[in-house]
């Protein structure tokens, strides 16, 4: 991407400006205080997990019911809380992140076609 | 309810059934790539298929690329063998994902080109930090190369009845030989499709057995624990964890930590998001593949415990293949001969579709970055890069790649393939994670930072490696006559992780030169709206 510089320093758009703006620092603020305490979480969730099985064996052994112990279910709570963070990730950035995107990338595009 | 193992006896299969079966594979990608290439001009087409694929199709790819033989064979046949412990390195690989969905795949989309180092050297000064994160993903997609080929050569001697180290050298430069047609041909559009036909196959095949062996057990997953547990040596053991880690518990902490943060810092793995149109369809295309890919290792639980219970702990470490064989002979137990023939073609073209992945990853980044950028500066003498002679390069680079890894995976043959591929994790998300995460967060973030982080993230890690048990000091080691094993665990994952990030933070703050102000706010607003972000080619 050498040619970046050359290429888009002569539109003339001034991207400082640009990320000043109280409707960029919004969408940068929605974005990061959804992502970041949800990676915290599933992090923390998963470390925790693998701390258990890897050091609480006798817990992670027990028989909840049959054959099936408390480390299954568990591993198996992994699955549920992975397929409902993707879920919820992605109605959020459906419903909140892409409109205001969208709306600041077509003024970019809008200003570059007329400058 | 059946308890004897049913394929204890020994291992029929029919290699020339198997070869058809095989054969017939090959024949039909190699229509659909031939088919694909004829679009293929320009870099962009080469290397990203045009942008044109869509988030579906990609997370199709994505997990075909993903679901390599080491999880697919390797998830069954832990389960299989060790119960609990296979179970929990697939949560591991799937959790991984997570980091890409909220932190990387979109952001990366909108900010670089065909390669990770399009992200980093953004806002960053192009030529080290170029060679840097070109370099790094050298090594991880060599690392991953290596396991792939020689787990090959492992894999031919219990599916086509090869045993001699001839028979199996010529079937892994068979492969090699194959996968530079694939990608010489092909490009990523090419290589993408064989990922999505292969992901389709094996993911109706393992939903096949799953559905038959549940249905063997009165639809019951306890009636089947029962079963594995009636049939292992460890009795219920195999229910919780321990017996594969059990004895080193903080290395498994290790193998966690490299597993759920080396994903998203897979050089192809990241190049997958290039391959369409916009952030948008990056971000479907992952979430097609978390749920294809976590689907997938619910039913690999089902088989592992389903190929413990109907084959035996004891037949599958005795078969040729060791434990990589519990999926194959779980298939013959259930469908005979013509069931075991499909999953073992399925086997080979995952190896075959990983490979092909890895290398067109390998060869756009020397292509694009050293090549183009370092060596050439960008320019060739009129301002514009030289995309033609880039591809020229690239291609060139496959067949080079291709030759080192015929060598390569004939001289592995026999190795430890699990410390191969914990390697290329380890890498991963020491030397490449860190860096991609700096520069979408942390506008300080500078060269120095990036550099140390790369290069220091990398020389951890594979230090780590040399003085573990692994390379020397145990019977299983690389080398077991030597002895140099300090370092006590087999995953340096725990220290080398942290490193890079800290020295990503240390060069960070020591550095006395300011970056562009102007280029990290550029960045920052191209990452999050898409503004500017590489379109699909039309054709």
């Amino acid at each position: 991407m050498t040619d970046r510089i050359d290429e888009e320093s002569g539109v003339g758009i001034d991207y400082i400006a640009v990320e000043e703006s109280q409707r960029f620092q919004g969408l940068r603020r929605m974005q990061r205080s959804f992502i970041f305490p949800l990676a915290v979480f599933f992090l923390l969730w998963y470390f925790a997990y693998v701390l258990l099985a890897a050091f609480a064996v006798d817990f992670m052994s027990q028989r909840v019911w049959g054959d099936i112990t408390v480390g299954l279910l568990f591993g198996l709570g992994q699955f549920v809380t992975t397929f409902v963070i993707t879920m919820w990730y992605v109605s959020f950035a459906n419903r909140k992140l892409d409109p205001v995107a969208t709306e600041i990338r077509e003024e970019l595009e809008k200003a570059e076609a007329g400058a | 309810m059946n308890v004897t193992p049913l394929a204890a006896e020994a291992v029929k299969n029919d290699p020339v059934l198997n070869i058809a079966i095989f054969a017939a594979f090959v024949a039909v990608t190699l229509f659909i790539v031939i088919r694909a290439s004829r679009n293929n001009k320009t870099a962009a087409d080469y290397y990203a298929a045009g942008r044109s694929f869509s988030g579906t199709q990609n997370g199709f790819a994505i997990a075909g690329d993903y679901l390599s033989a080491a999880s697919f064979l390797g998830i069954c046949g832990a389960i299989a063998v060790n119960g609990y412990d296979g179970f929990l390195y697939s949560i591991g690989f799937l959790v991984a994902w997570l980091v890409a969905l909220l932190l990387v795949a979109e952001m990366m989309r909108n900010t670089g080109k065909f390669t990770m180092a399009d992200v980093l050297s953004f806002r960053l000064k192009q030529r080290p930090v170029r060679m840097a994160a070109a370099i790094t993903t050298l090594a991880v997609c060599f690392f991953y190369l290596l396991a792939q080929m020689s787990g090959a050569g492992g894999l031919v001697s219990l599916l086509l009845g090869i045993d001699s180290k001839v028979g199996q050298s010529i079937v892994i430069a068979i492969v090699g030989v194959l996968m530079i047609i694939y990608v010489l041909i092909g490009g990523m559009k090419g290589t993408t499709w064989v990922q999505i036909v292969k992901a389709g196959l094996l993911i109706a095949g393992a939903l096949a057995m799953t559905v038959w062996v549940l249905a063997l057990h009165g639809f019951s997953l306890n009636n089947l624990l029962q079963d594995a547990v009636a049939n292992a040596p460890q009795g219920d053991k195999i229910l919780g964890p321990g017996l594969k880690y059990g004895a080193n518990p903080l290395d498994f902490l290790s193998l966690g930590m490299a597993l759920v943060l080396g994903t998203a810092g897979l050089p192809h793995v990241l190049m997958r998001f290039y391959t369409v149109p916009t952030a948008k369809e990056a971000r479907k295309s992952v979430v097609w593949a978390i749920w294809l890919i976590g689907g997938f290792y619910l039913l690999s639980l089902v088989l592992g415990y389903g190929a413990g219970a109907l084959v035996g702990p004891e037949a599958i470490t005795k078969a040729p293949g060791g434990v990589n064989s519990a999926a194959p002979l779980l298939a013959q137990a259930l469908g005979g001969p013509l069931l075991m023939g499909f999953i073992s073609a399925v086997a080979f073209a995952t190896i075959l579709a990983v490979v092909a992945g890895l290398t067109i990853t390998a060869a756009a980044s020397f292509a694009h970055d050293i090549y183009s950028n370092v060596i050439k500066r960008g320019k060739d003498g009129t301002g514009e890069s030289d995309a033609a002679g880039e591809v020229k390069v690239a291609r060139r680079t496959v067949i080079v790649i291709g030759i080192l890894a015929i060598i390569g995976g004939i001289g592995a043959q026999g190795q430890n393939i699990a410390f191969l591929v914990a390697l290329a994790f380890a890498i991963a998300a020491s030397a490449n994670l860190p860096t991609i995460l700096y520069s979408l967060f942390w506008k300080r973030f500078n060269t120095r930072g990036a550099v140390w982080s790369m290069y220091g993230g990398l020389i951890v890690a594979v230090a780590l490696i040399v003085i573990s048990p692994v390379f020397s000091g145990s019977p299983t080691a690389m080398i077991p006559g030597l002895d140099i094993a300090i370092f006590p665990l087999e995953n340096p994952g725990i220290i080398s992780i942290p490193a890079g990030f800290l020295l990503g933070w240390i060069g960070t703050v020591t550095a006395r030169t300011a970056e562009s102000r102007a280029l990290a706010a550029e960045m920052e607003v191209r990452s999050l709206t898409g503004f500017g972000a590489e379109k699909a080619v039309e054709h």
